[in-house]
C-alpha cells in the first residue's frame, strides 16, 4: 500500500477501536442522562470498577469470561446505588447530582487505591487476541479487531433493542417526553433503573476491555470521565445513534491528531466539541430544551 | 404622609439597611488571619496559600453561588493571571508586584468577557463542556508553546521586586502573608459591595428566576457576563499572586482537578454567602495538609464522602451548620 | 392614532403543529379586552408570541407603531410591555418589597449600579411602597414571598407587572389557583388599574370577563373565531356553539396548563 494510504487506515483503524470503547461506556450516560436528566459523574468510576474487577477474574478465569461477569456484577451493583442513593437526587439541582456523583467517584478511586494499588495493571490476554490477524491486504492488531468486532455486535443488538422491541420503545417515548410517557402508562421508574443497570454493565464492560489498550489505574475514573461527557454531550443525551456518531467523529479525529500532530494531537477533540456545542447545543440527536 | 405608612417606609428601610450592614460576625476571619500570623508564624507560606484559596473561591462564588451559574473551567482564569505574572517576569522583565496583579487582573478579565460574551448563552451539560473545553484547549496551548510556558515543568526561580520599593520578602514568607491578606481584604471589600448593589440585587433575581427577570426587562446576559469578567478577574488576582508567592508556575493551575477543587471547598463552605468560601476554603486546605500527608488515599476517600455528605445532609455548608446552630442558640436562649 | 398593541398576521408552528393561525389583534390604549376559548384554544402561545417568549413562524408585533417582532422578551418589557404568568414566577425567597423593587430598579436603571447599596435610592422604596399601597399589601412588604398565601402571591404577581409602569399589560388567568374566597381580591384589583393602560386578559369565568371586558376575541385552536362587545360575542351562534354551549360552566378558577 501506499504510504499515506496506509497510514490513513491506520488511523482509521485505531481510531475506529478507540471509537468502540467509547460507545460502549458512553451510551449507558447518554441514555441514563437523557431519560432522567441525572448528571452521573460517578460513570467513569463504574468503568474503572469493572476493570478492576476484570483484573482479579482473570487471576482464577479467562478474558471472555471474565468480562461478562464484571458487566454482570457491576450492573448488578449499580442497581442498589441507583435504588439507594440517586433516587432521591432526581428532583435536585445539576450542581448537587454533580457534586454528589464527583464525591462517589472520589470514594471509589480512593477504594481502587486502597485494594489495588496506583501502579497500572493489565490483564493476560488469550493466545488468539495477541499479535496480529492478517486480512490480506494487511494485518491489524488482533486486539483491537476484536474490540471493533465486540462493539460493532453490541451497537447491533441495542440498535435491535432499541428501535425493534417494546422495551426500546418505551425508553425513547420516556426520553422525548417523560410525563406524556408517564401518563400513557410507562412505568419511567423500572424503565430507568433498568437503563441504569445495563448502561453501568456496558461501562464495566467498556472498562475492562480498555485495559488492553490504556492500562488500568485508578485515575482511570475521571480522566476518561472528560471523555465520556463530551461524547454524550457532542452526541445528544438519549441518543443511540448520536452516541455512536460522536464516538466514531471524536475518536477517529482524536486518533488522526496523536499521529499526525503529535504534541498538538489532544487539542483536536475540544476544539471538535466547542465548535459543536456552539451550534447544536444540545449535540448532533439531542433535544433542544 | 401619613404615619402608617411613613412606619412602614422606616421599616422597609431598616430591612433593607440591616441586610448589607456589617455584622460584628465579620469580623470573625479576619482577627483570625491576624492571630494566626503571631500564633504560627513558622506555616505562613501555608497561610498565604489559604488565603489564595480563599480569593479563588471568593471569585467562584460570585458566578456559582451569586448568579446561579454552574462551570468547570474557572481554574483557566487562575491560570491566566498566574501565568501573566509568570511570564511577565520570566520573559519581559516585569519584576514588579502590584503592577503585576493589574495586569494580571486585565489579562483574566479579558478572556472571561470575551468567553462568557460566547458561552453564557448556554446552561446545564453544554455549558459545563463548553466551559472545561476551554479551559483544557487553555493548557493545551500553553503545553504547544512550552518554550514559553516551561511546560508541565513550569517557569522555576522567578523573582520580584519588594512591594512598594520597600518591604522585602523574607525566608518565611511573613511579608507575602500580610500583602495577599491585604490584597484579599480589598478584594472582599469590593465583591461585598458588588453583592449588596442593586446588580447583586439582579444576580439574586437571576438566578431564583431567570423567566421573571426576562419579563420585567433585565438584560440577563449582559449581567452574567459583566459578573462573569469580575469574577475572572479577580481569579485572575488570586493566581497572580500564586505565582508570586512561589516564585514559580507551572501549568497544573489550568487543571480540571483546580476547578473541581474550588467548587468542592465552596459547596463545603457554603455558596451564595462570600463567607462560605472562608469557611470552605480554609478547612479544605487545612484538612488537605494535614490527611493527605499522613495518607493521599484516606484523603481522597474522605474528601468524596463529605461531598456526599454535604449534598445530603448539609445543604447550605459549614456556614450553614454554623448559622443554623447559632440561630438555635439565641432562639433558646431567649426567655 | 397608534394602537399600543397591535398583532399582525401572526403564525407559529411546531413542525406540523401549526398553533397560531393569522392571529390579528389591536389593542388600544386603554383597551379593556378579554381573550377567550377551550382548553388548548392557544391562548397562553399568543401571549408568550406577543411577549417575545416564542418567535413566530409569520407575522409583526407592535407596540406603540414601533415593529417588535424580532427583540428579544426584555427589550419589550422595557418598551412598555408587561405581563403575568397563569403560574406565579415569583422570586419566592425575596420579601414581597424586593420583588416590586426588582422590577423598578430593572425600569430605571438603577438595576445597573455595582456599588450603592439596595435600598440606598429612596425613590424606589416609595415607588414600591406606592404600588404595594395600592393593591393593599403594605403590611405583607417584609414578608417573605413563598411565606403568603397563593392569592397574596398571585397579588404580588400583578404588583410586579404594575412596577413596570407599562402601557401594555397581559394577564394570564390573574385568578387561576385562587381559592374563590380570595379570587375577589384578584379582580377588583384588575378593575381598578390605571385607565390608560391597554390590558388584555385571559380569563376563563364568564362572569369576571363580562364584568371586566369592552371587548372580547374568541380564540378557537390557534386562530380568531371572531371578536366583538361582550353583547355580540353572547349573542354569536359559533360562539355559543364552541364555547358558550358547552354544558357544565368553566367558570371554575382552575387554571389549566393549556392556555
Amino acid at each position: 500500500m501506499p504510504h499515506y494510504a496506509n497510514i490513513a487506515v491506520s488511523i482509521l483503524f485505531d481510531g475506529l477501536a478507540y471509537a468502540m470503547f467509547l460507545f460502549i461506556v458512553s451510551v449507558g450516560l447518554s441514555v441514563t442522562m437523557g431519560l432522567m436528566g441525572f448528571v452521573n459523574l460517578a460513570h467513569g468510576a463504574f468503568a474503572m470498577a469493572g476493570g478492576y474487577l476484570v483484573v482479579s477474574f482473570t487471576r482464577h478465569l479467562g478474558l471472555i469470561p471474565s468480562l461478562i461477569l464484571a458487566a454482570l456484577v457491576v450492573g448488578a451493583v449499580s442497581v442498589v446505588f441507583e435504588r439507594g442513593l440517586y433516587r432521591r437526587l432526581y428532583k435536585a439541582t445539576d450542581l448537587d447530582q454533580v457534586m454528589l456523583t464527583i464525591g462517589l467517584a472520589f470514594m471509589a478511586i480512593a477504594t481502587a487505591t486502597y485494594f489495588y494499588g496506583p501502579i497500572p495493571k493489565s490483564v493476560p490476554l488469550p493466545d488468539w487476541l495477541q499479535g496480529d490477524v492478517n486480512l490480506g491486504f494487511r494485518s491489524f492488531p488482533s486486539y483491537r479487531a476484536f474490540l471493533i468486532v465486540v462493539g460493532a455486535v453490541l451497537i447491533a443488538v441495542l440498535w435491535y433493542a432499541f428501535e425493534r422491541t417494546n422495551i426500546g420503545a418505551k425508553i425513547r417515548a420516556a426520553v422525548d417526553n417523560r410525563r406524556m410517557a408517564e401518563s400513557v402508562g410507562i412505568n419511567v421508574d423500572l424503565l430507568f433503573t433498568l437503563t441504569f443497570a445495563v448502561g453501568s454493565a456496558l461501562a464495566a464492560l467498556g472498562g475492562g476491555l480498555a485495559i488492553q489498550l490504556f492500562g488500568l489505574s485508578p485515575s482511570f475514573a475521571v480522566l476518561y470521565l472528560v471523555l465520556f461527557l463530551i461524547v454524550v454531550s457532542v452526541g445528544g443525551l438519549g441518543s443511540l445513534k448520536g452516541t455512536l456518531l460522536a464516538a466514531l467523529v471524536l475518536g477517529i479525529f482524536d486518533t488522526a491528531g496523536k499521529y499526525l500532530f503529535a504534541d498538538a494531537g489532544g487539542f483536536f477533540v475540544y476544539a471538535v466539541t466547542v465548535a459543536v456545542l456552539l451550534v447544536k447545543p444540545a449535540g448532533f440527536y439531542g433535544r433542544e430544551q | 404622609m401619613q404615619p402608617e405608612r411613613a412606619a412602614a417606609r422606616e421599616r422597609a428601610a431598616q430591612y433593607l439597611i440591616r441586610r448589607h450592614s456589617y455584622h460584628w460576625g465579620e469580623a470573625l476571619p479576619w482577627l483570625i488571619a491576624i492571630a494566626c500570623f503571631f500564633i504560627f508564624p513558622d506555616r505562613m507560606t501555608f497561610g498565604s496559600q489559604v488565603l489564595i484559596a480563599v480569593m479563588f473561591a471568593l471569585s467562584l462564588d460570585l458566578i456559582l453561588g451569586y448568579a446561579g451559574i454552574v462551570t468547570l473551567g474557572h481554574a483557566a482564569f487562575f491560570g491566566i493571571g498566574a501565568y501573566t505574572v509568570g511570564l511577565g517576569a520570566a520573559k519581559f522583565g516585569w519584576h514588579e508586584p502590584i503592577s503585576g496583579l493589574f495586569a494580571a487582573a486585565m489579562a483574566s478579565a479579558f478572556i472571561g468577557f470575551v468567553s462568557g460574551w460566547f458561552l453564557l448563552r448556554y446552561r446545564g451539560l453544554t455549558l459545563l463542556m463548553l466551559t472545561l473545553a476551554t479551559a483544557i484547549m487553555l493548557q493545551e496551548t500553553g503545553n504547544l508553546r512550552s518554550d514559553l510556558s516551561g511546560g508541565y515543568d513550569g517557569l522555576p526561580g522567578l523573582e520580584f521586586k519588594p512591594l512598594f520599593g520597600v518591604f522585602d520578602y523574607d525566608l518565611y514568607g511573613h511579608t507575602n502573608f500580610l500583602y495577599v491578606l491585604v490584597t484579599l481584604a480589598v478584594v472582599f471589600y469590593v465583591a461585598r459591595r458588588i453583592v449588596y448593589s442593586p446588580f447583586g440585587q439582579a444576580l439574586t433575581g437571576i438566578r431564583e428566576n431567570v423567566r421573571r427577570m426576562h419579563a420585567i426587562g433585565s438584560p440577563v446576559h449582559r449581567r452574567l457576563v459583566t459578573v462573569y469578567t469580575i469574577a475572572a478577574g479577580i481569579a485572575g488576582i488570586a493566581g497572580a499572586l500564586f505565582t508570586q508567592t512561589n516564585a514559580y508556575v507551572t501549568l497544573t493551575v489550568f487543571d480540571f482537578d483546580n476547578s473541581a477543587k474550588v467548587m468542592i471547598m465552596l459547596i463545603l463552605g457554603g455558596t451564595g454567602r462570600l463567607y462560605g468560601a472562608f469557611i470552605g476554603a480554609a478547612v479544605y486546605m487545612i484538612m488537605e495538609d494535614y490527611f493527605s500527608k499522613m495518607s493521599p488515599t484516606f484523603w481522597q476517600f474522605g474528601i468524596g464522602l463529605m461531598l456526599v455528605l454535604a449534598v445530603l445532609f448539609a445543604h447550605r455548608g459549614l456556614l450553614g451548620v454554623i448559622t443554623d446552630a447559632a440561630r438555635r442558640f439565641q432562639r433558646s436562649r431567649k426567655p | 392614532m397608534t394602537a399600543a398593541l397591535q398583532v399582525e398576521g401572526l403564525n407559529r408552528s411546531f413542525g406540523a403543529l401549526r398553533v397560531t393561525r393569522d392571529v390579528d389583534l389591536t389593542l388600544e390604549r386603554g383597551a379593556r379586552c378579554a381573550l377567550i376559548g377551550p382548553n388548548g384554544a392557544g391562548k397562553t402561545t399568543l401571549i408568550n408570541l406577543i411577549t417575545g417568549v416564542l418567535a413566530p413562524s409569520a407575522g409583526r408585533v407592535l407596540l406603540d407603531g414601533n415593529d417588535v417582532t424580532n427583540t428579544s422578551q426584555a427589550e419589550r418589557a422595557r418598551c412598555g410591555l408587561a405581563r403575568t404568568f397563569q403560574i406565579n414566577q415569583l422570586f419566592r425567597g425575596l420579601t414581597v418589597l424586593e420583588n416590586v423593587a426588582m422590577a423598578i430598579s430593572e425600569r430605571d436603571g438603577h438595576a445597573n449600579n455595582l456599588w450603592r447599596a439596595v435600598g440606598s435610592k429612596s425613590v424606589i422604596l416609595d415607588e414600591a411602597l406606592d404600588h404595594l399601597d395600592s393593591l393593599r399589601m403594605v403590611d405583607d412588604a417584609l414578608k417573605l414571598v413563598r411565606e403568603l398565601p397563593y392569592g397574596r402571591q398571585r397579588l404580588v404577581e400583578i404588583a410586579i407587572a404594575l412596577a413596570q409602569r407599562p402601557r401594555v399589560l397581559l394577564l394570564d388567568e390573574p385568578a387561576a389557583g385562587v381559592p374563590s374566597s380570595e379570587s375577589h381580591l384578584i379582580l377588583d384589583v384588575v378593575a381598578s388599574l390605571d385607565p390608560d393602560i391597554a390590558i388584555l386578559i385571559i380569563e376563563h369565568d364568564m362572569d369576571v370577563v363580562m364584568r371586566f371586558a369592552r371587548e372580547i376575541t374568541v380564540l378557537v385552536q390557534g386562530a380568531v373565531l371572531t371578536q366583538g362587545t361582550p353583547a355580540a360575542i353572547m349573542a354569536d351562534e359559533q360562539v355559543r356553539a364552541v364555547y358558550l354551549g358547552q354544558e357544565g360552566h368553566r367558570a371554575g378558577h382552575k387554571g389549566s396548563a393549556h392556555g
